[in-house]
């Protein structure tokens, strides 16, 4: 069984305009669907807008759902309450994109990594103080952290307290919404390197959402791309990287940056052989998600085109292992 | 913390002026019995309406009290009344606007058109009204000037509110299962208090004044205690025989009024996130 089960999630938010009923809505995530395994990397890909972030948070259930379900190990998330919401709370934690804005200014360290203890009475209180070394220890960082409040570390060195503060709770599944988007290049190695040693000592199932296509290379088992809130492609990722299917697929990786390094695993070798024809687009902007084009969404900068295309949204379909939403296939 | 906006604080000569003034007069006022050098209220009839002596240095009211003692007791009204007022507007304030600004919707535009009404109401007769009714007594003044107060608190409050519940911090403590009241009170309050404080200073100056204006009424401290506003009752009765009677206290409002407000504005500049980027 699945860790976690998204079934056709969707999320609206409300456009106003002026006075009145909202007149439109954003299609944040429209009809999202995936499944976690246990003990895996899942990674979520897409340009800026796509709906990643709003699927973190819709798993977190820092949002409500629109539409769809949830599961959790086999139960619905949509209506759990106290005990249980609680005990959820515990097991899926969530690592923020940008590390400036996602710890609280005016507590210390030690004050932001005892919370959850306090919270969820984990730790008899002369013990928190040693866990929280231990959590500090983990990831790199010394007890004389401790007492400094978030504006005396850098970007990296919060970055590393806020995975600290995921793992308080021991949890089974982190969400880590560009955990490494908004660093150093050189730190975001060290980050990498950081949660992929995390993931083998304590087998806890990531969901990592990023625009980095070497590093989602890298790092996961299964990736799912996304484009307009909906997911065009999903497959296993040294499948989907070496023969990417739908047409944006291809384009993305087109599009990534290539790096010529001796390392096997951070070389895109796909792209000569499949991209070649394929590198402009049609149109470079993505529509807005307010008015999505009618068929398939991407038809607009769709360098494959067919006719069907703008009359017609393509279901998605099981092909070769991989599950995609193309008339091409 | 702290250091930093002291340090940005020290820059304005001006607030740091005031800063020193407002200290100096609560340690006047907190020391009244030892600094006066008359019974505040010990009447004098020899000495009726005599001016600023070396006995006494800022002269004697009608009734021959020694009008120095009285104002160093008079400051302690001011104080307490300022202080008091502010603190509960400040309550009141930050409480209706935290309920507003954090659960949003109905709750919060109910509650905002209660602050327009409130605020659609001069405030000043509002007070006149309900003293009518009421007692006139330090303690009732200063109830009233809060619950007549908190408006502008509440709309910084909310306005607060509603940028930092969206801030990733609070979602994330609200992922590691935070409670509602652990996520107001030690997560966005907190974050919010800054521009309350810059308010809760100007807050001061102004129930000050109002103090002085209600006593000066009548309505406000009544005689024989003492209250800078109700000397300038007596200051209006004499001002032709006794100058001193007006210009004392009248100065006194002045600078402390001015010192609050140099301070509040000190206070504005050094707490502002937005300023602290422009330099290091």
């Amino acid at each position: 069984m699945s860790l976690l089960t998204v079934d056709s999630i969707k999320k609206y938010f409300p456009v106003k305009s002026g006075f009145g009923k909202p007149q439109n809505w954003v299609k944040a995530v429209d009809g999202v669907s995936f499944k976690v395994k246990k003990d895996s990397v899942f990674a979520i890909v897409g340009e800026s807008g796509c709906g990643k972030s709003t699927v973190a948070r819709l798993i977190l259930k820092l949002l409500s759902l629109t539409d769809g379900r949830i599961f959790f190990k086999g139960e619905d998330i949509l209506n759990i309450k106290g005990e249980e919401l609680k005990k959820f709370r515990r097991s899926v934690q969530i690592v923020f994109q940008d590390p400036f804005a996602s710890l609280n200014p005016r507590m210390r360290v030690v004050d932001t990594l005892s919370e959850p203890f306090k919270i969820h009475r984990i730790a008899a209180k002369h013990q928190i103080k040693d866990r929280v070394v231990g959590l500090l220890e983990k990831v790199g960082l010394g007890a004389d952290a401790l007492n400094k409040y978030p504006h005396e570390f850098s970007g990296g060195q919060r970055q590393r307290i806020c995975i600290a503060r995921a793992l308080t709770v021991s949890p089974e599944l982190v969400v880590a919404d560009e955990p490494l988007s908004a660093l150093d290049v050189s730190i975001q190695a060290q980050i990498l390197n950081l949660l992929q040693d995390i993931k083998k000592e304590t087998a806890i199932s990531l969901v990592f959402i990023s625009h980095d296509l070497r590093v989602v290379h890298y790092l996961s088992d299964e990736v799912a791309v996304m484009y307009l809130g909906k997911i065009v492609e999903t497959g296993e990722t040294e499948e989907l990287f070496k023969s990417p299917k739908h047409p944006y697929t291809k384009l993305l990786l087109a599009s990534a940056p290539k790096i010529r390094a001796k390392s096997q695993e951070l070389r895109v070798k796909s792209q000569k052989t499949h991209n070649s024809k394929l590198v402009t687009l049609n149109s470079n902007d993505a529509p807005s998600p307010i008015t999505i084009p009618a068929g398939c969404p991407f038809h607009p900068r769709c360098p494959e085109r067919l006719d069907i295309c703008d009359k017609e949204a393509p279901e998605l379909k099981e092909s070769g292992g991989r599950i995609i939403s193309c008339h091409l296939y | 913390m702290f250091r930093i906006i002291w340090h940005r604080f020290k820059k304005n000569p001006l607030s740091v002026a005031g800063l020193a003034i407002i200290l100096s007069l609560a340690a006047i006022a907190l020391f009244a019995p030892v600094l006066s050098p008359h019974e505040p209220t010990k009447i004098d009839v020899y000495n009726v309406l005599s001016p600023p002596s070396s006995n006494h240095p800022f002269g004697t009211d009608e009734l021959g009290r020694d009008l120095l003692s009285r104002m160093i007791w008079g400051s302690r009204a001011s104080l307490k009344v300022g202080f008091i007022a502010v603190g509960i507007a400040i309550s009141i304030g930050t409480m209706l606007g935290a309920i507003a600004g954090y659960y949003g919707g109905k709750i919060d535009a109910l509650l905002m058109r209660f602050v327009d009404i409130m605020l659609a109401f001069p405030t000043f007769f509002l007070i006149l009204a309900v003293i009518a009714i009421v007692e006139p007594s330090i303690s009732t003044i200063m109830i009233i000037i809060g619950l007549t107060g908190w408006m502008d608190v509440s709309r910084l409050v909310r306005a607060e509110f509603l940028t930092l519940k969206e801030r990733d911090f609070i979602a994330a403590a609200q992922a590691l299962g935070a409670s509602d009241p652990r996520l107001i009170f030690r997560h966005i309050i907190p974050n919010a208090l800054s521009p309350v404080f810059v308010a809760a200073t100007f807050g001061i100056a102004g129930a000050i004044l109002t103090e002085s204006g209600l006593s000066f009424l009548g309505l406000g401290v009544q005689p024989p205690e003492p209250s800078w506003g109700n000397i300038l009752t007596s200051g209006k009765d004499n001002i032709t025989v006794a100058w001193w009677l007006s210009l004392f206290p009248g100065i006194a409002i002045l600078i402390t009024v001015l010192s609050y407000n140099l301070v509040g504005e000190g206070l504005r500049d050094a707490l502002d996130p937005r300023l602290w980027t422009s330099e290091k």
